[in-house]
């Protein structure tokens, strides 16, 4: 086999990056995917794009005001959404769209060429810097580590978050932490990821491995080699053929989704054999059907 | 009301209090927003006490649950159970020994959690953060499993279960936490006869037994004076009446309180609530 794509420094990084990526956007893919709030994921990823397009507006590098902001969608979005009085997918609906029109704002009032902002959007996995990826280290250790060790909290308030704060589960805390860890995934994997391809990498290899096991830690484990399998496919494919690598991770990881679900054990119906048998047992009875003592009077 | 020996001396060797009041509503009124869903309730509790919270929809019956265990906003008055204050501070610890068995919600069948970790979880809160679940924590789980009857299904999805199994799940995974105190909200709702029957008889079976102050909603009027030895109706946010349950089967009373004609038919020496 030809190694001779990773004597390249930059390709080393990239394949770095995307082994980093994959694994937190596929781990925090599952707690959005199994808590059935994806839409947080895309309110995130945007929001921060737009922090990190207003720090390269004030001349700063942008991703520290990418982590304020998507961290602050996080702590607004959790307990908004709490309230009785708001219905969770609208609370989601005005941020995402806020942040939306906050980073066209902050590009149309950047000066000169916008080539460096536009890159936030696709991304650049081929020219990550050392920083991203001890940023998408440290975020990824952490994710990982309190996964860990909060494991039977997290499967508690993925599954029936009622229930476990019932049970005197500090749920609510629990919910709140896995918010701002998708925040901060989504945010450490911006500049490698881009902000719009990145949504891609958060729901589709978690919604992938969701369909092929009911154990939690399986599927944990799935999208986090679905998400590395996406991120470097696409490299490779980019490498050889010459094309956007972004885009062949997102195609990668919607088609890996396809294949989950057509093959997923959880949507498999009775074999013939088991219908044969089904319909020829010594078991099966037909049932009378009840008729009425006396005719209908018309 | 009947006791169960064998609970009652096993309690009483355990060291925990077999007489007194154990839950106490001081004039407590509830909201949500603007709605007021309980106003000006005074209740109170002795252990062992079975209370069956009756009345129609809307009456504030499930929110009469929830101030218990602070998951309700109490807006006036005091709450007290097992001796303490219910408050923002003490009821994540009061939670603890409160086990609550919720009104049946849709799951998803595809959810990643099996009947038996869906159990274990009732623990998690004593057990604590970071820690793992002790072996006899597992070890109880699997006896309940056996009393509620899910022994067989102990592998299968919560999501592929019927609403009766869901319910065995709830009451199960309520009693690991080795509860006080026993709230169900309407735990046979949306089940056929023979489940309604089957859950009623297994909680009345399980409070005895484990010797738990217990709180039922439910609209199975039938059963419910069987089942408790005290009876609560409720309407519009306010207690009506509260009191022994052999005086609660009245055709004045549940006619006033439903607001239908309700007869009671007496065969066999038995009292049957038709409406």
């Amino acid at each position: 086999m030809d190694f001779s794509i990773l004597h390249y420094g930059f390709m080393q990084k990239a394949f770095l990056a995307g082994l980093l990526g994959g694994v937190s956007c596929a781990v925090a893919g599952v707690l959005v995917v199994t808590l059935r709030i994806t839409a947080i994921g895309t309110c995130m990823a945007h929001a921060a794009l737009a922090g990190a397009l207003l720090g390269m507006l004030l001349g700063t590098d942008g991703l520290a005001m990418a982590f304020v902001f998507s961290l602050g969608v996080a702590g607004l979005i959790g307990p908004l959404s709490d309230r009785a009085d708001f219905a969770p997918e609208t609370v989601v609906g005005i941020v995402f769209s806020a942040m939306l029109g906050l980073a066209f704002l902050f590009i149309g009032l950047m000066p000169g060429p916008k080539s460096q902002a536009m890159n936030l959007f696709w991304g650049s996995i081929l020219t990550v810097r050392a920083l991203d990826l001890w940023v998408m280290g440290v975020v990824t250790i952490a994710l990982l580590a309190g996964l860990g060790l909060f494991f039977k909290e997290v499967r508690a308030v993925l599954c029936h978050r009622s229930v476990a704060l019932a049970t005197g589960v500090p749920a609510t805390a629990i919910y709140y932490a896995m918010l701002f860890a998708t925040g901060a995934t989504v945010t450490a994997a911006l500049r490698s990821i881009g902000g719009l391809l990145i949504f891609s990498l958060i729901i589709n290899p978690a919604a992938a491995a969701y369909q092929l096991s009911y154990d939690l830690k399986r599927i944990f484990i799935l999208a986090g080699v679905f998400g590395v399998f996406s991120c470097w496919g696409g490299l490779l494919a980019s490498y050889y053929f010459d094309i956007p690598s972004g885009a062949v991770i997102v195609i990668l990881s919607t088609a890996l989704f396809v294949v989950c679900t057509l093959f997923s054990p959880k949507k498999k119906g009775l074999t013939r054999r088991q219908k044969f048998s089904l319909s020829f047992s010594q078991g099966a009875q037909m049932v009378a059907p009840i008729t009425p003592e006396k005719p209908h009077v018309r | 009301m009947t006791t169960d020996p064998l609970g009652k001396e096993t309690m009483a060797e355990s060291g925990i209090q077999l007489e007194g009041e154990v839950i106490r509503l001081d004039n407590v009124s509830a909201a949500y927003g603007r709605h007021v869903a309980m106003r000006g309730i005074n209740l109170s509790l002795n252990f062992g006490d079975f209370l069956g919270v009756i009345g129609p929809n809307g009456a504030g019956k499930t929110t009469m649950l929830t101030v218990l265990n602070g998951l309700g906003r109490v807006v006036g008055g005091t709450v007290t159970a097992l001796g303490q204050r219910v408050d923002a501070r003490s009821a994540g610890q009061l939670r603890k020994s409160i086990g609550y068995v919720a009104q049946q919600q849709d799951i998803d069948p595809l959810l990643p959690i099996s009947v038996r970790e869906s159990i274990l979880s009732g623990c998690y809160g004593i057990v604590g953060l970071v820690r793992k679940v002790p072996q006899s924590f597992r070890d109880r789980a699997e006896e309940l499993m056996g009393l509620v009857g899910l022994e067989p299904l102990a592998d299968r999805p919560l999501g592929h279960l019927s609403g009766g199994e869901r319910q065995r799940v709830a009451i199960a995974r309520a009693l690991l936490q080795q509860p006080r105190i026993l709230l169900l909200d309407e735990p046979t709702a949306s089940l056929d006869w023979q489940a309604q029957r089957e859950i009623l008889g297994l909680v009345q079976e399980l409070h005895l037994r484990f010797s738990l102050t217990s709180l039922i909603v439910t609209h199975d009027l039938n059963t419910l004076p069987e089942v408790c030895n005290r009876i609560a109706c409720m309407k519009n946010g306010q207690l009506l009446w509260e009191g022994p349950s052999e005086q609660a089967v009245d055709e004045a009373r549940l006619s006033g309180l439903y607001g239908t004609d309700i007869h009671i038919a007496e065969i066999n020496g038995r009292r049957h609530i038709c409406y």
